[in-house]
């Protein structure tokens, strides 16, 4: 039974108001993820390779716009991201902290 | 409401434990203190380095916090050992604890003769204290008589992504249930004064918080102010990007998310009790020892410490209940760790239910279970601060 030893890919969204869910394991370009928020469950195929602990766009988000996680904004996008596209420094900015 | 049975103290607090607690007023009475409380098991001490040729603030926190320590409700009795001729004399910390109406007594090295004398002096006095103790029986009291410290250490990126969040639904329970939390760390809460500010209870709250994650952030630019490292001006490392934190706030939101979604009811200083019930907002720095001392010094019968990497630390006389988001440290440091909130990660449980045994693992801890680093003897986390 090979199969049921598998786990699926998974992500994991923090906050209801969240746009973005982490990454639960390694994800492959291409590769169909389960995203969970409590009990419910959602399937996002994701754009880039997007490695354990980072994030992954729910729903398309233009340049400008804050990027949600913990309910709160992070930083806002420098460009538009599409769903299931990788979220981090190359594409968000937030100067707090930084100097 | 839930309850958890616990020890009534005359001043009308709830302690869950019932040691004598053996404190030094100065470095000097370290030895002897420890050497008391290893003749009379059950005793816990509290070894520091602080107490004479000290000034002004610093010498004020460090009596401050020893007072508190001693007033903590989890202590049935507290034997103060003094030098005789510290900055901070004995009979001023004894004085201080003595409205908690516990079993009190002060040895004095100088005036015993000697450590021998000392030892001998107090050891009969906290064996005669612990036979008092141990006639006292545990009774039901609400869930609103707990104050719990929210604080983290050796955390990696499971930390912000599941143990917190999962705390902070613990926390949530309580609070709204009457009971008290503190969240500290001012360091690691840089970027979200907006945020925390949101969740005060009113607006003069509200620029307390603002003001002290303010001041703590001056502090830290005068500190880097010479620094020609850019990495250790930074409040994000290499490693935090590589984890996926891609801002400061991110990084910040993570560590506040111990302290859920409750409103703040207020602030306190480093060695002062809050004087209503509620989640509150401690000033302190990030070192775990310091904060979790600042914590029982505000009264917290219980500090939650979630650790994505593993620390074995502990605090004398105060269980220290040891939470990992990480399925693996949990495998790798079982003796350490009382809690597997790592099967969210593995898709077993939400962060909710993983929250739900947090919450009910503080019931039976505060009713008399004991955590690992109790058994274990693990005591590092006692810890004064200490001002510039």
């Amino acid at each position: 039974m090979e199969t049921a030893t598998q786990t699926k890919k998974g992500a994991l969204v923090i906050h209801p108001d969240d746009n973005v869910a982490v990454a639960l394991s390694d994800l492959k370009k291409g590769e169909k993820c389960s995203v969970r928020l409590g009990e419910s469950e959602q399937w996002v195929t994701a754009l880039d390779d997007i490695s354990f602990g980072h994030k992954l766009a729910l729903c398309p988000i233009g340049k400008e716009e804050s990027v949600l996680k913990y309910g709160e904004e992070i930083g806002k996008m420098s460009e538009v991201v599409k769903t299931g596209g990788w979220i981090h420094t190359h594409n968000l900015y937030c100067e707090r902290g930084m100097k | 409401m839930d309850t958890f049975m616990g020890y009534a103290r005359k001043d009308g607090r709830v302690g869950i434990r019932n040691q004598i607690a053996v404190i030094p007023s100065v470095f000097c009475a370290g030895k002897v203190a420890e050497r008391i409380a290893y003749q009379v098991p059950g005793c816990v001490y509290f070894r520091h380095p602080v107490g004479c040729s000290q000034v002004g603030e610093d010498l004020e926190v460090t009596a401050k916090t020893l007072i508190a320590i001693g007033k903590n409700p989890n202590f049935a009795g507290v034997v103060v050992v003094g030098l005789g001729c510290e900055r901070f004399s004995p009979y001023e910390l004894a004085e201080g604890i003595a409205p908690s109406e516990k079993m009190l007594e002060t040895v004095v090295i100088q005036e015993e003769g000697d450590s021998l004398a000392a030892i001998q002096t107090g050891s009969k006095i906290a064996r005669e204290m612990q036979q008092i103790a141990s006639r006292q029986t545990r009774e039901e009291f609400p869930v609103s008589e707990l104050m719990v410290g929210l604080n983290c250490g050796g955390s990696d990126m499971t930390s912000g992504l599941i143990a917190n969040p999962a705390l902070g639904y613990a926390s949530d329970k309580l609070v709204s249930q009457g009971g008290s939390s503190i969240l500290s760390e001012i360091t690691e809460l840089i970027g979200t004064e907006d945020i925390l500010a949101r969740r005060a209870v009113d607006d003069e709250v509200a620029n307390s918080i603002r003001g002290m994650i303010h001041l703590t952030e001056e502090k830290l630019r005068r500190q880097t102010k010479g620094s020609t490292n850019k990495d250790r001006t930074h409040l994000i490392s290499k490693g935090n990007y590589d984890g996926g934190l891609s801002s400061v706030v991110e990084k910040s939101l993570g560590s506040m998310k111990k302290s859920g979604s409750a409103p703040f009811s207020g602030v306190i200083q480093y060695g002062h009790q809050p004087d209503k019930k509620g989640l509150f907002l401690l000033d302190s720095p990030g070192h775990d020892g310091e904060v979790s001392t600042g914590q029982v010094a505000a009264g917290a019968q219980i500090i939650l410490f979630p650790t994505g990497r593993g620390t074995p630390t502990g605090f004398p006389g105060i269980p220290v209940i040891k939470i990992t988001g990480n399925p693996k440290t949990y495998i790798k440091m079982k003796e350490n760790i009382d809690i597997n909130a790592g099967t969210v990660l593995k898709q077993e449980k939400t962060i909710e239910q993983a929250g739900e045994e947090i919450y009910q693992e503080i019931l039976e801890v505060a009713s008399g279970k004991q955590v690992k680093a109790e058994i274990l003897g693990h005591d590092e986390q006692f810890c004064v601060t200490r001002l510039p």
